[in-house]
């Protein structure tokens, strides 16, 4: 997808001015928050942050042995007849999918949600090349039918309204109008029955791989996880290298805190744990499956202080709680991903210079690492890569020099002091009206007046018994 | 990540931060934070050589700028045996990140570490510190208040309990909730005019918040918030007002 996140500032400017859009964000954001803390604390504070650090320190512990849980997880994914398939890039990941279906006479997938394949592009990748791709998740299929991306990393629609998808029904399909949910979802179940009915390939992300086992798991609510992994005789499973687990109790553990923190839910609907295609013995299930461990980046960030935040589930509770996030909606972060992960995420599988404003879309209020199921801190990290994009040059010349000449006046008291006396006699002239960059301040709120005396001098003629 | 635990300051001297945005916009709240002090028979010194922390630079990814000024703060604080702040923002950059802005800088790393180790924020210092939630504060009129829980305080000091142990010791302070009370304000330091836009949309948020609550005053214990709130509500014609946890102790122990 092609990134837009150098356009932050303008994109959100825009965003914000968009009410029902925000209403939406807010609307389903608030919801999934209350429900997160209602289950994920369901048995007291104490239990709650237990859970959160079992999570943590199994993917830690699977980030630190990566490399060898890697080989564990092909060997015995091999074994169990998965024909594992490894991409540095997006290209080869993409050119893999291509060849499978190539190589099995495939024209149609039906895919389960993927953020993953949103970040290589595999849908367009596929339709250049001849093969039809139907999303199956309600919400995905929804982004597809509008020509859209998904603003939410487990909620792709989370921005829309029903009425705008009521509209979007009736004028693609001619359906009858109605505002009941229930009869807009049958509505689409249908649809999707016949596309479930007449693919021959299905494509899925994974939540994550069990190393042990060699087994790859998803979580879904709406059935057409099982669906499109069981239906087709070829399953194909495009995953992320960190998604890699050491232990089934590893799983276990983050599986349920995914679920609490994603949706508030004990564990989703249908829970999968595939353990390889259709067995000589079995009525149903693909003859063929395919995991595609993906790179694109991932390794890079491993290599350096920001690998921790490979621990991510995709859960989506940091997003739900930003309150960056539920002011402009994901589209204005300008890429894949939004919010704080976004904010981290992007300019380091990006390049900092591709999304240098993202580490600053952000007030540092720290809910997001509250929020996190495997305690990623995103406030250091967004820290950080401030520090890395000032490194770069990419902040702007304006702060550059702001900073200095501030830091010069904070460097002494004298400074300090001239600073102060300055801006008294200046807002005498300018008043509310602020030079840039400081304008912004005033487009929504008003400048308070500097005090005619600092605290330095009321303490000073207090001591002398003047004041 | 765990932050330096802390000796008593139990009958030490206090040396006051009173912060770069207290200093030239809020002095009185800086009045306030003395007076509570005083009262509470604490010696109070305010070290002349101070300026700020040096939180606008390290939040906006300037290092080598933030630890220009960090160090002017080190200077100043060198003879203080405990230093209060009516700030958590500012006290969670001295405890959180002073020590690691110096790791390369022996001679400064071990002054950070003891500046990291002797900061307290107004409202912790009183009730973990001292031990102390009743003041015998009385306000002149029965009065409506809420809190808004400033967020590097919250989040990084766990500042929540103590604010609401002291005012719910105050005479005629009655306690009400502000909705989201725990969500940003949208203020974030140089974030309020970097990205102006996604700061109005927060202030807006909160300051619709702020209107709907039955609380006559909000109050805060970060200067800055306070300043983006009152910016808000002042522009929106509210006669609501955000005041800092200081200034409201003080009044109520104004004879």
């Amino acid at each position: 997808m092609q990134n837009q996140s150098n356009n932050f500032i303008a994109l959100s400017e825009v965003a914000v001015q968009d009410k029902t859009m925000r209403s939406a964000v807010v609307f389903g954001t608030g919801n999934a928050s209350t429900r997160r803390l209602a289950s994920m604390y369901a048995a007291g504070e104490a239990h709650g942050e237990g859970l959160r650090q079992q999570g943590a320190e199994a993917k830690r512990r699977a980030l630190r042995k990566l490399p060898e849980l890697l080989e564990l997880a092909e060997s015995n994914l091999t074994a169990n007849g998965v024909t594992v398939l490894w991409a540095s890039d997006a290209a080869e990941a993409n050119a893999h999918v291509r060849d499978i279906a190539k190589k099995h006479g495939l024209k149609k997938a039906i895919k389960v949600k993927s953020m993953l394949s949103e970040e290589i592009g595999l849908n367009g990748a596929l339709e250049s090349a001849g093969i039809e791709v139907v999303e199956t998740d309600l919400g995905e299929w929804i982004v597809q039918l509008s020509g859209d991306h998904p603003s939410h990393v487990i909620a792709p629609i989370i921005h829309k309204t029903k009425a705008s998808i009521r509209d979007l029904f009736v004028e693609r399909f001619g359906m009858t109008p109605t505002d009941d949910a229930a009869e807009m979802v049958a509505f689409a179940r249908e649809k999707l029955r016949a596309e479930f009915l007449s693919a021959d390939m299905g494509i899925s992300g994974g939540n994550f791989i069990i190393a042990e086992s060699g087994t790859l798991c998803l979580v879904t609510n709406e059935g057409n996880g099982r669906l499109c992994t069981s239906l087709p005789d070829v399953h194909v499973a495009v995953v992320g290298i960190e998604k890699i687990v050491e232990t089934f109790e590893d799983y276990a553990t983050l599986t349920q805190t995914l679920t609490r923190s994603g949706t508030g839910q004990l564990l989703t609907v249908y829970t999968q744990m595939i353990n390889g295609p259709r067995r000589p013995n079995e009525m149903d299930g693909p003859r063929q499956v395919y995991v595609i461990l993906v790179d694109n980046g991932r390794s890079d960030i491993y290599a350096t202080e920001y690998a921790a935040v490979l621990a991510c589930v995709r859960c989506g509770a940091c997003q739900n709680v930003c309150p960056v996030y539920r002011s402009t909606g994901g589209h204005a972060y300008g890429w894949v991903y939004g919010g704080p992960i976004g904010a981290v995420l992007t300019p380091l599988l990006t390049g900092i210079e591709n999304a240098s404003p993202l580490p600053y879309a952000s007030s540092l209020c720290g809910a997001c690492k509250a929020a996190c199921p495997v305690d990623i801190d995103l406030p250091k990290m967004l820290l950080d890569l401030r520090r890395d994009v000032v490194e770069h040059g990419k902040n702007g010349r304006i702060w550059d020099v702001g900073i200095k000449v501030w830091a010069l006046g904070n460097r002494s008291q004298t400074l300090f002091k001239l600073g102060g006396i300055a801006a008294r006699l200046g807002q005498k002239v300018i008043g509310q009206r602020l030079p840039e960059p400081l304008a912004g301040w005033t487009k929504y709120r008003d400048f308070p007046e500097f005090a005619p005396k600092s605290f330095h001098q009321r303490w000073a003629e207090r001591k002398k018994g003047t004041s | 990540m765990s932050l330096p635990i802390r000796e008593s300051p139990i009958s030490k001297p206090v040396s006051l931060f009173v912060t770069c945005i207290v200093d030239i916009i809020y002095p009185d709240t800086g009045m306030s934070v003395v007076e509570v002090l005083e009262h509470l028979g604490i010696e109070v010194d305010f070290p002349m050589a101070q300026t700020c922390c040096g939180q606008p630079a390290f939040n906006s990814g300037y290092r080598d700028e933030a630890k220009s000024v960090a160090k002017q703060f080190l200077k100043a604080f060198e003879g203080a045996q405990i230093i209060v702040t009516p700030s958590g923002s500012c006290a969670a950059l001295i405890r959180h990140d002073y020590p690691t802005l110096f790791a390369d800088e022996p001679d400064w790393e071990v002054k950070a570490k003891r500046a990291a180790a002797i900061t307290w924020e107004f409202s912790e210092y009183l009730v973990d510190g001292l031990g102390v939630t009743d003041l015998g504060a009385r306000l002149s009129e029965k009065r409506t208040i809420a809190l808004h829980d400033a967020c590097h305080g919250l989040r990084l000091l766990k500042l929540k309990s103590q604010a609401r142990a002291l005012l719910s010791k105050v005479e005629n302070a009655e306690l009400t909730d502000l909705t989201e009370c725990d969500m940003c304000c949208g203020f974030g330091g140089l974030f309020a005019i970097k990205m102006a836009d996604v700061s109005g949309a927060m202030l807006e948020r909160k300051v619709g918040f702020i209107e709907a609550s039955s609380a006559q005053d909000i109050i805060t214990g970060d200067a800055s918030c306070l300043m983006q709130m009152n910016g808000g509500l002042t522009r929106q014609k509210s006669t609501k007002r955000v005041r800092h946890l200081a200034d409201i102790l003080a009044e109520g122990l104004k004879k």
